[in-house]
Formats: structure tokens, C-alpha cells, sequence
């Protein structure tokens, strides 16, 4: 099966800092939503043909980060999570983790943390979904549709 | 999944553009240039985050546009080793799984880091999971389309700057090599940024 290699590769003057810092899905998604408002009010200088490439990316950036947990996030609800974060003594990563992906299953913590047998109990890891859980909003139609349905919830 | 990357480049503004808003023609170029393209080591890029500092622009002799040295922050895809994200299935190959997030399709999971025992069934060209329960043995297709979690753990980044003519005749891959003794035009389409990834579970089966 042949794939279709699109990217192409480019190079800058320097690189200062290939890793000056992490970003969140959730500051990635309001970069390009607020992005995307700025240049529909932009209408007059009409999108050149070398703006395909930024609409493209962004396109599909969107597409995807809306339908993870980071689409019902607002810097309310990240700064409470990371508040709630700090007795638990995790890494940046691994917090990072949980907030872009807002575990529910004790798995999916033993997936994102590392050595979680070591560092965290059951009662540790049950207390890391709740807060998770509760301080995340989740995606408010698959609640719904959980609620509606009990039986499709998967169980653990 | 995604990092701030510090830059620096030196932006090029036509002379038509010299009405514009520096800043907003600065900002503009530089997405032109950087965005949806990979730079080797680094990433993939998405879009301009901001611009630390703009030097002095200059005009050289011979081209009437201005050069300005832009020092800037991208927003680059590029995840860290073992981070766990979700993507679909594209399709299978002999080569393994390849999965893609939409803005990112060069994902592969290697037949090794499968669930095993797997094989590749020729006539659906698919990856199949066979696996024993207490009801017998199943088979787990990894069906296109479906989504799927996976553990990032390598990541490949090729040079794929162009090169002189090559010295010696290469074999020819595939179906698309050119017939001997043609020119060969057509540059070797490989992606300038792979990531290896493990399968953790698919949508309908956890591991």
C-alpha cells in the first residue's frame, strides 16, 4: 500500500530551543481558534496560495484536538486541575497527560504514570481519576448519552 | 504533543507587501514558510505562537525587498517519547500498521510491537490479532477507521534534502520505479518525520 509522503521539510537560520516549553492540547486549541477569528476578519487581504499550507494544518489540528477532552477546557478549569496536581508529585509529562487526555479507567493512570505501582496506591490512583474526573469537564453529549444508556459504559 | 520551539530566521518582504503592518507581513511569511512542514530534529510545524524580537531590516543591491532577522516561537507536533496518544487506523501493510491523527499521517506500529501472535492476512491486506479466551480463539482485525492508543517509541527524522545524481543504478522499488535507462526525475518520497508507536488497545478491546 503505497502512503502519500505529503510533508516536506524546511530549514531556519538558527535553532535557539528546539523544547523552550510544553504546550497543552488545550493552549494549542485557543491559539488556532483565536487564529481562525483573526484571519475570517481578514477577509480583504484574500488567503494567497501560500496560506494553504497554515489553513491545512490548522484544519486539521482543530478537527482533531476538538474531539479530546482539551475542547471543554478554559484556563479556569487547566490552573484548577494543576492546583489539585501538586500533592501527587508528578512530572510535567505525566501531567500533562492526564489533563490532554482525562483518564477514567485506573489502566489508563497506570499507562501515563511511571512505575505507578511504585509511586501511587489503588487509593492514590482512585483518588487521581475523582479529581480528574471531577475538576475536567468531560464531553458533555457522551454523558448524556452514558446516562441515557448505563450499559455503554465499559467496565473495568 | 505539542512544543514551543525557539527560531530564528531571516524574513524576506516584497516591496508590494511594504504597506502592510511589519509585524502582521512578518507573521504572515513566516507561517508561509514553516507551517505544515517538518524541520529536521525538530518537528512538525503548526502555526506562529509569537515574535520575541524583530532586528533591524535591511535592502541589499539587486532586490528591492526588505530582510528582517525575526527571533519567534512555534508551536511544533513533535511528541515525547512515550506519550500515549489516539489515532485511526489508515490502513496495513506488510511494513505494519500505519495510523494517522488527521494532521499527522506518518505513524507506524511495527509488526513486533502488536498484540502477538498477529498475522498479516493477504486477502483483506489487514493486521489481525488472534487471540484465546475461555469461549476459543478470536481474531481482532485492525479495521481501517478505527481508533486506536498507542505508546510513542522512537521517532525517525530523515534529511530529505535534495542530492546530486546518483552515481550507481539502484534497484528499483516497488510498483512506481522508472523503466531502466530513464530519467530519473521523480525524487524518493519518504517522510522527513516517522514516528514508531506501540499498540496499547483499540476501540473495542483493551489489552
Amino acid at each position: 500500500m503505497k502512503i502519500n509522503h505529503g510533508f516536506t521539510k524546511v530549514t531556519v537560520d538558527q535553532l535557539r530551543d528546539a523544547n523552550a516549553a510544553m504546550l497543552s492540547n488545550y493552549e494549542v486549541y485557543q491559539l488556532l481558534t483565536d487564529l481562525k477569528e483573526k484571519r475570517k476578519e481578514m477577509v480583504k487581504n484574500k488567503h494567497s496560495t501560500g496560506q494553504q499550507n497554515l489553513n491545512t494544518i490548522m484544519y486539521e489540528t482543530l478537527k482533531y484536538l476538538s474531539k479530546t477532552p482539551c475542547a471543554h477546557q478554559n484556563p479556569d478549569t487547566v490552573k484548577k486541575f494543576l492546583t489539585s496536581m501538586l500533592p501527587h508529585k508528578l512530572t510535567k509529562a505525566e501531567k500533562l497527560q492526564l489533563l490532554n487526555h482525562r483518564p477514567q479507567t485506573a489502566v489508563e493512570i497506570q499507562l501515563m504514570v511511571e512505575e505507578s505501582e511504585e509511586r501511587l496506591t489503588e487509593e492514590q490512583i482512585d483518588e487521581l481519576i475523582q479529581k480528574v474526573t471531577d475538576v475536567l469537564p468531560g464531553d458533555p453529549q457522551k454523558e448524556a448519552d452514558a446516562s441515557a444508556d448505563p450499559e455503554m459504559e465499559t467496565d473495568q | 504533543m505539542f512544543v514551543l520551539v525557539e527560531m530564528v530566521d531571516t524574513v524576506r518582504i516584497p516591496p508590494w507587501s511594504f504597506h502592510r503592518q511589519l509585524n502582521e507581513a512578518i507573521a504572515e511569511e513566516l507561517n508561509k514558510k514553516l507551517a505544515n512542514k517538518v524541520v529536521y530534529n525538530v518537528g512538525l510545524c503548526v502555526c506562529l505562537y509569537d515574535v520575541t524580537k524583530l532586528e533591524d531590516s535591511f535592502i541589499f543591491p539587486g532586490d528591492g525587498a526588505s530582510h528582517t532577522k525575526v527571533h519567534f516561537r512555534y508551536v511544533v507536533f513533535h511528541p515525547f517519547l512515550d506519550e500515549i496518544l489516539v489515532g485511526k487506523i489508515k490502513g496495513c501493510s506488510a511494513e505494519g500498521v500505519h495510523v494517522s491523527l488527521g494532521l499527522f499521517d506518518d505513524i507506524i506500529i511495527p509488526p513486533e510491537s502488536l498484540q502477538q501472535p498477529a498475522k498479516f492476512d493477504e486477502a483483506e491486506q489487514l493486521w489481525v490479532w488472534e487471540y484465546e479466551t475461555d469461549e476459543g480463539a478470536h481474531d481482532l482485525f485492525m479495521d481501517r477507521g478505527e481508533d486506536i492508543r498507542f505508546r510513542v517509541v522512537d521517532e525517525v527524522f530523515i534529511d530529505t534534502s535534495p542530492t546530486g545524481p546518483s552515481t550507481e543504478k539502484e534497484a528499483p522499488s516497488a510498483a512506481t520505479a522508472p523503466p531502466a535507462g530513464a530519467e530519473d526525475s521523480a525524487p524518493q518520497k519518504e517522510a522527513p518525520y516517522t514516528l514508531i508507536v506501540r499498540i496499547l488497545d483499540i476501540a473495542i478491546m483493551s489489552i
